[in-house]
Order: structure tokens, then sequence, then C-alpha cells
């Protein structure tokens, strides 16, 4: 096993610094700091604060790392690191670190794809992913459907949010509602005290004219407008506001979406599996309904365990192992931070 | 000691060698790029260049020093990562030292106003006689700093704290074009200027600009740290000096949907 890469990998797209360290598909080390707490009261992701928050936290999050792995920087194959998407200061933080990594160590790196990453973690859990393969990634800053031919060289997207990410659609309910940030995990906890069916919220882009040009497009403005109106009209009718039937039925409406389209994608390319990253994939109601709605179609889901979901540095290890054994040429030390990065480019050409 | 500085708080990426001796220290190789969206592309390759060039590995290294700024975030936090993993990679000090005080030190005797671009229509500034830091360093518009300086000074005849506090630019130009042509108010109290925000807003300060020291320079930087390298004293955490907060708004009460 010991010929298996040693792959060390950084992640600061967003608001988690993460460093993970994987053997092959062998998670060793998995070290997260988070700024979370410091956007609360901003209702989101605070770009200038996140960045802070990354140069704080990598030497501190590397040490943790490095130490639960018990491994050093010398002993490492190669270094991978978020290049993009993401925020472009928070993203510099980290591809600045990881080049200060490989230039000391003297190791090659690796730009990589932020979202290729979370289709390529659920293989430390689950094993070699079959290709292709269709991947959902939702979270507070994707919501896409791809076709995974094969990792290292090709993802192609099909679809897109056309508005806002899943994850902030979760956002900004809950705020509306008053249930705090960030939404995902507190609605889902209360969506359990709560009726999905109650109240008939709309599923955006699943109208015949819709899904002619966007069959495998999102859209959540529509529903989080709809929920403000709902919420709105009680509010004036000096009525209360059923925080729970609310949190059900919009949970249900975006879960609905999201798994409907992604099994027709399986079923327009004839694939058998379907993958689900992202940190709104930690969502209980969409992971039974994804189960529920592939089994009737012979389609196997895949879900990474939660802390997997989520962004983290073993995700960024887990494509930079894949890249390292398929022989694929690691980037130069001029690599950028590519905050539109696109999803063609899995790692950045060297 | 072979130190490694490094310094991305004004649109200059510069990595420099510097060799330091028990009584001195002479630079081995520098590299330079003005490009102000750049830093994150051009800095490790300067790195890897001045190494190169020298015949050093990055293991031949005893410390590094890098510009804690005060310079624009982005860029800055693209040199203080840099050094914090490359001295924690190798088992080396990194120490930071404030970016304005080494143009201070290698603008050398007399009184001199360093400035720099803080973008915005803002410099950063500090002041410095015979290369020890005076005021600052601090975040204003060109035209306060000479009021600032003047007030500091206790010249009476200084536009006045009001204006530091208030007027602006606009206040400042009609006090200064009515104190007579070629003297602006810095005179008095710097006898010139260097840094690239001395020279973007030379016609404010009304001051003498040095013209070849606008970037931080590798050498100066080391000299800043020398005795810490010599005592080898630990490693600092590299902390920007931001000097302005985040911009970050919280929200408001929601606004209605219905109408
Ligand atoms: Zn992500």
């Amino acid at each position: 096993m010991r010929d298996e890469p040693l792959v060390l990998g950084i992640e600061t797209s967003c608001d988690e610094t993460g460093v993970g360290i994987v053997r092959g598909h062998t998670l060793l080390a998995d070290a997260l700091a988070s700024s979370v707490e410091q956007h609360a009261r901003f209702g989101g992701v605070v770009p200038e604060v996140a960045s802070r928050a990354h140069l704080e936290a990598l030497v501190p999050t590397m040490q943790r790392a490095l130490d639960t792995a018990g491994v050093t920087l010398a002993d490492v194959d190669a270094i991978a690191v978020t290049s993009g998407p993401g925020l472009a200061g928070a993203l510099l933080v980290g591809v600045a670190a990881a080049k200060g990594y490989a230039l000391a160590a003297e190791k090659p790196i690796y730009g990589v794809n932020h979202l290729a990453a979370h289709v390529a973690v659920d293989t430390l859990e689950h094993g070699p992913l079959p290709e292709p393969a269709i991947a959902m990634l939702v979270s507070g800053g994707h919501s896409s459907l791809l076709l995974v031919d094969d990792l290292t060289a090709g993802v192609t997207p099909l679809g897109a949010t056309i508005d806002d990410a899943a994850g902030e659609a979760f956002d900004k309910v809950a705020r509306l509602i008053g249930l705090g940030f960030p939404g995902g995990p507190v609605i889902d906890r209360t969506a359990r005290e709560g009726d999905r069916a109650s109240i008939a919220f709309p599923r955006g882009l699943t109208a015949p004219k819709d899904l002619a040009a966007h069959r495998f497009d999102f859209s959540f403005s529509g529903l989080k407008t709809a929920v403000a109106r709902w919420v709105e009209s009680r509010e004036r009718a000096g009525e209360p506001v059923p925080v729970a039937d609310v949190s059900a039925s919009f949970q249900e409406a975006v879960c609905d979406v999201l798994t409907a389209k992604a099994i027709d994608a399986c079923r327009a390319n004839g694939v058998r599996t379907l993958v689900i990253g992202g940190g709104v994939a930690a969502n209980s109601r969409l992971r039974v309904l994804a189960e529920e709605r592939a089994a009737k179609h012979g389609i196997a889901v895949r879900v990474p365990r939660p802390a997997l979901c989520t962004d983290n540095g073993a995700m960024v290890a887990a494509l930079g192992s894949h890249l390292v054994a398929a022989g694929v040429a690691p980037s130069r030390l001029d690599l950028p931070a590519d905050s539109s990065m696109s999803l063609t480019e899995v790692s950045v050409a060297g | 000691m072979l130190v490694l500085a490094l310094d991305t708080a004004t649109p200059a990426s510069m990595a420099a060698l510097v060799e330091v001796t028990a009584d001195g220290l002479f630079g081995v190789a520098e590299s330079r790029t003005v490009d102000p969206r750049a830093h994150g592309e051009k800095l490790a390759p300067e790195i890897a260049a001045v190494l190169a060039e020298a015949g050093y590995r990055p293991r031949d290294l005893t410390a590094i020093v890098a510009g804690l700024g005060p310079g624009p975030f982005t860029g800055l936090r693209v040199g203080l990562a840099t050094a914090a993993s490359m001295g924690q990679a190798l088992g080396i000090p990194a120490y930071g030292v404030c970016s304005l005080d080494a143009l201070g030190r290698a603008a050398g005797p007399g009184r001199v106003l360093i400035a720099t671009d803080a973008r915005r229509r803002e410099v950063y500034f500090a002041t410095y006689a015979d290369g020890a830091r005076v005021i600052g360093p601090e975040v204003a518009k060109p035209a306060d700093v000479a009021v600032l300086l003047a007030a500091a000074a206790g010249d009476p005849a200084a536009p006045g704290k009001t204006a530091a506090t208030g007027a602006g630019a606009g206040g400042l130009a009609g006090q200064t074009a009515g104190n007579g042509a070629g003297t602006g108010w810095l005179a008095g109290t710097v006898d010139r200027a260097a840094g690239e925000g001395a020279l973007k807003y030379g016609d404010v300060f009304g001051v003498p600009v040095e013209e070849h020291l606008l970037y931080p320079p590798g050498a100066a930087l080391v000299a800043l740290a020398a005795e810490k390298i010599r005592g080898a004293a630990p490693g600092e955490q590299l902390t920007p000096l931001y000097l302005r907060r985040p911009d970050a708004v919280e929200p408001s009460a929601r606004k209605p949907v219905l109408t």
C-alpha cells in the first residue's frame, strides 16, 4: 500500500479552511477551521472576513492535519489546492500557502477544481466511482448537475442554478422565518416537526415550457419569494406562522426538484450511479427522496457522510490523489486562483 | 545566514535573498514585478527564480522576513500566506515587519513621508526621522495627510483639525492654493517623500519625491529584523496591518414582498 500516493489537499474557497491528507483512497487526516460564526450576524459569508480567517487558520490547521496523519511535508508526494471556483480573495490565501508548501518542500502542486473535488471525495468512503456517473452538487455556493466521464480529465456540466444556489435558498428562508444562519441544518431539524404537504410551494423550472430550455437547470429565487409572500400574508392577517410546516414544505419543494432532475439526468444519459455532494447533501429529506426515486429506476445513490459533503481539505486531497495516480502533469508555480474556474478544467494544466 | 524577504503590500511583488552576517548584511538577489493584480501568480515563481539565480535551495534558508503592510488586503495576504507556509515547511522562523518601515529605513537620513496607495483615493502613510518611525502607520486621504502632519507638528497656521476630520480633499485644495504656489502643507513637517503613493499624489503633498524609492526593498525588510535573525528569535504569527475593518453590512429588516 506504500505505493499509493500520499497527497495533501488545501481548501479555502469559501468560509472553511481545510487541510486533508490521503494515501490513495484512504483518508488519513481531515483538519478543518471554520469562520461560519463570524458571518452569522451578516446572514451570509462576508468575503473579506473569510479571507482574514483563512490566513489565521492555515498554519495551525496544516499542523493538525500533519500530526493526525503522522506524516511530515517531506513525506508527501504532491500538494493539491482548490484553484476555483469560489471567493477570489479566499481562494488566493490557500493557493499562496499551497505554493509556499510546494516550493519549500520541493513537491509538485496541483491547482484543482472545487466541484470536481466534491465528486472525488466520495471515493474515500465508497471506493472507485463507476464512470460515467451523474453528480449533483448542492451547497450555499453551487447547485450543479454534472456528467462525470473521467474524474481526472473531463466533467461535463449538464445544468446549474440560474439564480440562487440551493443552500442559499435555505439560508434566506431560515432568516425569513427567524431560524438563523446557516439555514440548512436548522430547517432540516425544524421540518421534522412539520407537514411537508401542508403548503404547495412552487417547483422552479419544472413546467413543460421551462423544461424545454432548462431541463437540468435549477431556480430557487421564485420559491424563496413565494415563501416570503406566504409568511407575510399570514403575518398581515395577524395569524401565527407555522414555522415547522413552512420549513417542511419549503424543504420538500427544494428536494423534489433536485431529486427529480438528478434522476432525469441519470436516465437521459443511461447512467446508473448518482453521487450527491455539497453541504445540502447532508439534508436528511434529500437523501431519503433521492434513494426512493433512484431505487425505482435501478440507480445507485452515493452520498458521502456529512463531514465530507461540506467543504473540506480531504476532497481536494482525494482529487489530487486521482490526478497523481492517473499521471496527470502538475500545475506550475504561477497557477492562478480562478474564482470562475470552468468545470471543463479539472486541474490547472502544467 | 541566508534570509528570504517577501513583500506584497504595494503593486510590486518582491522576493529577495539577503545574507546576514554578524556585523552586516548584503543583498544576494532580488526580483520584483509591478502588477497590482498578479501577486498570487508572480510571487512564488519569483522566489524560485531568486533561489535558482543564486544557486541555493529552499532548505538553505535560515529565516524569512515578510512585509506586514499596510497594503491592499488581497495582495498583502499572498506574501504573508507564502512566508508563513514556507516557514512552517522548512521549520524556520518567519518575522513580520511594517512595509512602510522598510521604505522609511531605505530613505535614509532626514524627515521623510512614506506613502503607498491604499486605493479608494487614500494612502497608507507614516513619517520617519532618520529612518525611525514618528507618525503612523495610518490610512487617510492624501490631502488629509498634509493636515494631520501639520497639526502634529503644532503649526498654528495649519488649516486645523476640522479639515482633517471632515473637509477632505476639496477643502484642502483651496487652502493649498491660497498658501502660495509650490508650498504644500507638508513643507516644514517633512523634507521629502517616498513610496508609490507619494509619487501618485505628489501634487497634493508638494514635497520632493524620491522616485527611485517606490516599493519596499528586500534588504531594508531584512535589516529591520536583523537582531531577531542573529538572535534566532522564535518566529511570529504574520498578521497583516489591515488598518481598515472589513466592508460588511448587517442585514436590515426584511423588505415586504407583498404590495
Ligand atoms: Zn463546495
